[in-house]
């Protein structure tokens, strides 16, 4: 089969896909939310050691962090789900934890450690899997072709060929340090990051912070529901940063480069849309915050269907057509 | 209360105008003192002993990081720490950069910018007995050639990449500015017997870790020059990045910089419009527009020629924070798809050295603007109330 | 005339005139190099006004500051 990829601008993998964290992460908000992430890392592993060097792989892990006995009850029943399913990992008690991050404040419950997740840097992954593909930028599709097969990937974009699209933006930001090699050795995540992405309303913010392999350090996460304005908010950036600085008080001291926002392509049932919309077009959008984690799962579920062959994992729960009546 | 970003010739020229017409101002500046990039250290010169001897509000050793030109606010970050003000209105004197070109070599410690080597010799660097080669493009160079000769330095050369044409016609409207032959002629005192060459650039740097020496090229004549330190700048850069962040606002007058007379006059200009004095301001608008057909023949005189496209090598590098070298830039059209891919324009100059460097090589445009406006500790971003300054 | 002061770089004593930066007073005892390139590169300042970022040092256990816009202070601790 023929392939051509179109982008309407200008720089591969500009836009969630740039303004993302990058994080390779396994999740357990529902069976098939841990099914699609944990069949994609293992398919991001088995590539790790072709990737070039800019796209920056580290796996450095990640570090769920619990600040009280309640968050640390959520670390245990995280234990028993991923442990239970294969997944390697282990439970920090506050002194442990202390040793694996000690930038973290003093007095923390614990955390789940997930040796298995790692990052990158998307966009110059992105461009390596499109190296001999051709590829036309600053090309915008006006409305979909009716021969071939299209595949749309276009993140919140969507609604604009298929207004009913159930896709929604929701806006997050972040900030990038300079190099501070050493300060943070996993990717770390306040337990309360899953309060955030659960919620459908209230604007929030849940400390999430990541090493890159450069040294520096990027720190979020917030979302916010509703807005489709692409600059930096103050309001939200400060409450963002404030709750950075409780996890982690150096943070403050750190120098910051950059801040920017982005969009999350939400569904209302949180998981994608993988597969066909109708006739010759078929969707992969919809991720949330793990578009990049389940890319490359995204790609073998649609190549699977496409082709006519069985998937590693069932591909009903990502089906774009499915009802959201229970989400409404 | 009237803020004014930059405590150089056009900050303290329109902070003295709104102070004369009895308004209450603020000035912001990073330096330690004020004086700007000219007047930096000289506390002689008698524009800063008046903006002293008034006793002006001067936050000095403080940027700005971002800020709302709805809401009128600036955050500030400075010694003591971070600071959100509001201001009524709002003058931008935030002056220029150098402009620097990449070459082989370039990086090399002892390759300094022209003005870069001349800030250091005000800032406290004793140059005596220094052999420097000064090059690049513009006015500047002569000041700075005589400012290090006066400093005990042996300028070996100015190269001038400008044309003899360029200069020839230039040289002709200078006589019909009589104050400017003067300070030509001044200049021409120092500078005698140290070699001025137009048509003339740096085309390498050589030295294992530290500068030796540098190539010259003049024409088909190619030579090698010993030094101690070089001094290279190709021109002046507007620092246009809060304004352009800020967007345009009846509350914001921006004052355009360059050299010194615009400058100034620019200044008073947007201070007296910030206090409500237009009626004034008008006034002053021959005097301005003057200033600006002599910056216009200069940009034209010392415009960048075709050949600088051809300085670096392939393995030079273009974006020194990241080390990102020509081969890997040449093919991007855009300033973005080359920053995702190669990290160029990402370090924390956040692009002020090397995007009017690609953008003179490349034709690429710049970036959009994000806060921070500048490198800041992110402690500084957090929740703060707004103070009067 | 400014007075003399005592800095540290790298835990070598240098004088330095009370109104120096601390760029300045580096280059000017012998200190070329203020910090590595992100390929291990030497590197001194450029700009001289605070925007190029190469003069970046640490100072007084403080990281990424820019020398050439910092002046000395007795006692003070720089290390490339």
């Amino acid at each position: 089969m023929t392939v051509e990829v179109w982008d309407e601008s200008p720089a591969i993998g500009s836009g969630a896909t740039a303004a993302g964290m990058g994080h390779l992460a396994i999740m357990d908000d529902s069976e098939a939310q841990f099914a699609l992430t944990s069949y994609s890392q293992a398919l991001w592993r088995e590539i790790s050691s072709e990737l070039p060097p800019q796209a920056e792989y580290l796996p450095c892990g990640s570090l769920w962090v619990a600040a009280d006995d309640e968050e640390l009850e959520e670390v245990h029943r995280k234990f028993r789900f991923y442990s239970g399913r294969g997944i390697a990992v282990s439970v920090l008690n506050s002194c442990q934890l202390e040793l694996a991050e000690p930038n973290l404040r003093k007095g923390l419950a614990g955390g789940l450690l997930m040796p298995s997740d790692s990052v990158c840097y998307p966009p110059c992954a992105a461009a390596y899997f499109l190296s001999g593909i051709p590829v036309r930028l600053g090309k915008r599709a006006e409305s979909l072709p009716d021969t071939g097969l299209v595949i749309l990937a276009t993140g919140t974009a969507i609604t604009k060929l298929i207004p009913e699209a159930p896709v929604s933006p929701r806006k997050g930001h972040l900030l990038i340090t300079d190099r501070y090699p050493g300060f943070l050795n996993h990717q770390v995540i306040e337990l309360g990051y899953l309060k955030s992405a659960h919620s459908t309303e209230r604007d929030s913010v849940a400390f999430n912070a990541q090493p890159r392999l450069t040294g520096q350090i990027l720190i979020g996460s917030s979302r916010q529901y509703g807005t489709v304005d692409p600059q930096t908010e103050t309001p939200i950036l400060e409450r963002m940063l404030a709750r950075a600085c409780e996890y982690m008080p150096g943070v403050a001291g750190l120098s910051a480069i950059r801040t920017w926002a982005g969009f999350r392509a939400a569904t209302p049932d949180k998981l994608p849309l993988i597969g066909k919309w109708d006739g010759n077009v078929y969707l992969a959008t919809g991720h949330e915050g793990l578009g990049i984690s389940t890319s490359l799962a995204t790609a073998r579920l649609l190549a699977d269907e496409i082709l006519g062959r069985e998937s590693a994992v069932p591909r009903e729960p990502y089906m774009p057509r499915r009802s959201f009546a229970a989400h409404a | 209360m009237i803020v004014v970003v930059g405590a150089g010739p056009a900050g303290i020229a329109a902070a003295l105008r709104v102070h004369e017409c009895g308004a209450p101002v603020t000035v912001i500046d990073d330096n330690v003192a004020p004086g700007g990039q000219i007047w930096r250290g000289d506390s002689a010169n008698a524009w800063v002993r008046r903006f002293r001897d008034a006793d002006i509000a001067i936050l000095r050793g403080t940027r700005v990081i971002t800020g709302d030109a709805g809401a009128q606010w600036l955050l500030l970050e400075g010694p003591e720490g971070a600071r959100k003000i509001s201001y009524s209105k709002l003058v931008l004197a935030t002056g220029s950069r150098e402009l620097f070109l990449p070459f082989p070599g370039w990086t090399l410690p002892g390759a300094f910018g022209a003005g870069g080597l001349q800030a250091l010799v005000k800032s406290g660097l004793s140059v005596a007995g220094r052999k420097i080669v000064v090059g690049g493009t513009g006015p500047l160079l002569l000041a700075v050639a005589a400012y290090l000769r006066q400093h005990g330095a042996e300028v070996k050369l100015i190269a001038e990449q400008a044309g003899i044409g360029s200069l020839a016609a230039f040289a002709g409207t200078l006589l019909r500015r009589p104050k400017k032959i003067l300070q030509g002629g001044g200049l021409a005192l120092t500078l005698a017997g140290i070699p001025y060459m137009n048509d003339c650039w740096v085309t390498a740097a050589h030295g294992d870790g530290r500068l030796h020496s540098v190539t010259l090229r003049r024409g088909r004549k190619e030579w090698l020059e010993d030094c101690d330190y070089a001094a290279i700048g190709y021109g002046l850069v507007s620092n246009d990045e809060l304004e352009t962040f800020l967007g345009p606002s009846a509350n914001i007058h921006a004052a355009r910089t360059g050299e010194v007379e615009l400058s100034l006059i620019e200044g008073e200009i947007a201070g007296l419009e910030a206090a409500g004095r237009g009626e004034i301001a008008a006034s002053l608008c021959g005097k301005r527009d003057k200033a600006r057909r002599f910056a216009a023949a200069i940009d034209a005189t010392f415009a960048l020629r075709g050949e600088l496209k051809s300085l670096p090598d392939p393995g030079t590098i273009v974006c020194r924070c990241e080390d990102v070298t020509a081969e890997r830039l040449r093919d991007f059209t855009d300033s973005r798809a080359a920053k995702l891919q190669t990290r160029c324009g990402m370090g924390p100059c956040q692009g002020r050295i090397c995007g009017p460097a690609t953008q003179f090589l490349y034709g690429w445009k710049p970036g959009s603007l994000r806060p921070p406006l500048f490198p800041a500790s992110v402690g500084s971003l957090l929740p703060l109330e707004r103070t009067e300054p | 005339m400014p007075e003399m002061l005592l800095v540290r770089v790298n835990g070598r004593e240098i004088r330095a005139p009370s109104n120096a930066t601390v760029a300045a007073a580096m280059i000017g005892a012998g200190e070329l190099i203020f910090r590595q390139s992100v390929s291990g590169e030497p590197r001194a300042p450029l700009c001289g006004m605070g925007v190029c970022f190469e003069c970046r040092v640490t100072i007084d256990g403080c990281a990424h500051l820019r020398s050439c816009q910092v002046l000395v202070r007795e006692g003070m601790e720089i290390h490339t």
